[in-house]
């Protein structure tokens, strides 16, 4: 025997269930007078920096069915490259601009729309630059732990040939899942769970 | 950088892998809802860029008074939630051990019948009209929290023919990384419902199972008002980056 690491396990994941919404969207789904607004549903103001953007997102099941009850959260840098976050060291973040934004997908329609504004370009750990990029987290009845996939941009074919996350995908047909397509200011990214057009996750 | 809302130097490492024989897997059939929405390729696996390792902080100051009272923050004046009174404690730890400040912590639960505030939502059991379901605490410096909630009833749910949930409390948990993001459930210590649940019974280990089910704490109880449950919840821990080497400005 040796010494005991004296680590802890991770809390086990469990589905946030269909009922997501009371929680982290109460007032989207009619429960007024408890929070002023709901956390993460607007992203940017007058001062906010860059290139206002709005992405257009939609989950599907393995059937092509788009969820109606999802929640996703995004996660991005400001438009030169900084996270607002205690984490980043390397300078400040526009303060104008959290970085953080969580929609919940239509009932009806399960689109789900952010306001935001085009990242810039961020490090790699070797300190090659990643295409502007933007990460997702997607919860939803049936999904037992939370899905991480990015965010690309149709528009910056160049930096997407040389980003090294991109590089990483062995099974290049795949790529283009985590493309968005621009049209006119409106970035379309659909999220495919299943099935020959299932997006890449990621496990990091 | 933005506030952390503590006085600790932030930690700027990667975190630890993900173990995810510890975790449900994506498809767990009896659980139903997971059979069309459960990816089926291979996850692509990186060690944490920026991307990952930062995260979005929350400060203290956006809290309302009542945010982690749920059997009165959504009562009318005077009034309050019905049902089994209880104080929901715990700490926010990481896998190192440590406790975790400024974690913010949002939950959602139904009522003491079981029922949840929401259009969706069929079973027959009434809703409270003095109880709305969420809340919200971001833990402490050492990475403690307290909530007054209601204790939820069990419920059924269209899956199996009959099956039932049985009580518990939704937590969605923002450590200092987004690649710590985290929703799980909180159990009942001593419901015999949690060993035939298919949505738990997801989670192969039973040491894993157990981690996620509150023991009743007699010395947290407020006497002639609530019964305590102590629930800890453990976020990924962070490596070190004393050996690692960085280019400059990363």
């Amino acid at each position: 025997m040796a010494q005991s690491l004296d680590r802890l396990k991770e809390s086990p994941s469990q589905t946030a269930g269909p009922y997501v919404h009371i929680g982290l969207t109460p007032n989207f789904c009619g429960i007024g007078g408890v929070y002023a607004s709901d956390l993460g549903s607007s992203m940017i103001n007058d001062q906010t920096k860059g290139e206002r953007i709005e992405l257009r997102i939609r989950v599907l099941d393995g059937t092509g069915t788009p969820l109606r009850e999802a929640l996703v959260e995004i996660w991005q840098a400001d438009a030169n490259g900084f996270y607002n976050s205690p984490a980043e060291m390397r300078g400040a973040a526009d303060p104008n601009f959290p970085g953080w934004g969580r929609q919940p997908t239509d009932t009806e329609t399960g689109v789900c729309l952010f306001q935001t504004i085009k990242p810039g370009r961020v490090p790699f750990r070797d300190g090659r630059l990643m295409a502007p990029h933007i990460t997702l987290w997607i919860a939803a009845r049936g999904i037992n732990v939370g899905l991480h996939t990015r965010l690309y941009f149709s528009d910056e074919e160049k930096a997407n040939a040389e980003d090294p996350i991109l590089a990483r995908i062995e099974h290049r047909l795949r790529v283009p899942t985590l493309i968005a397509e621009r049209q006119r200011d409106t970035y379309v990214f659909d999220i495919h769970l299943q099935g020959e057009k299932e997006t890449v996750f990621f496990d990091s | 950088m933005a506030e952390t809302g503590s006085n600790r130097a932030p930690e700027t490492g990667a975190f630890f892998q993900r173990d995810r024989q510890w975790h449900p897997p994506a498809l767990t059939p009896s659980y139903k809802s997971s059979v069309l929405r459960s990816p089926q390729k291979a996850l692509v696996s990186f060690d944490n860029t920026l991307s990952e390792s930062t995260g979005p902080v929350f400060g203290h100051a956006m809290l309302g008074e009542l945010d982690n009272d749920l059997i009165h923050n959504f009562a009318r004046p005077g009034e309050s939630a019905i049902g089994e009174r209880i104080i929901v404690h715990g700490r926010v730890l990481d896998e190192r051990g440590n406790g975790v400040p400024g974690v913010l912590l949002e939950l959602w639960q139904a009522n003491a019948g079981g029922r949840y505030r929401h259009k969706r939502e069929g079973y027959l059991a009434p809703l409270d009209p003095n109880f709305g379901g969420c809340g919200r605490a971001i833990t402490g410096e050492d990475g403690g929290y307290a909530l007054r909630t209601i204790r939820p009833g069990p419920y059924p749910w269209p899956n199996g023919p009959n099956d039932w949930r049985p009580a518990h409390i939704h937590f969605s948990v923002f450590g200092h990384g987004f690649a710590q993001r985290l929703i799980t459930q909180m159990y009942f210590e001593g419901d015999p419902l949690i060993w035939r649940c298919p949505i738990v019974g997801g989670i192969s280990n039973k040491a894993a199972i157990e981690a996620l089910i509150a023991a009743l704490d007699m010395q947290s109880t407020i006497p002639m008002d609530a019964l305590a449950y102590k629930f800890d919840i453990v976020l990924r821990g962070r490596r070190s980056t004393l050996f690692e080497n960085r280019p400059e400005g990363n």
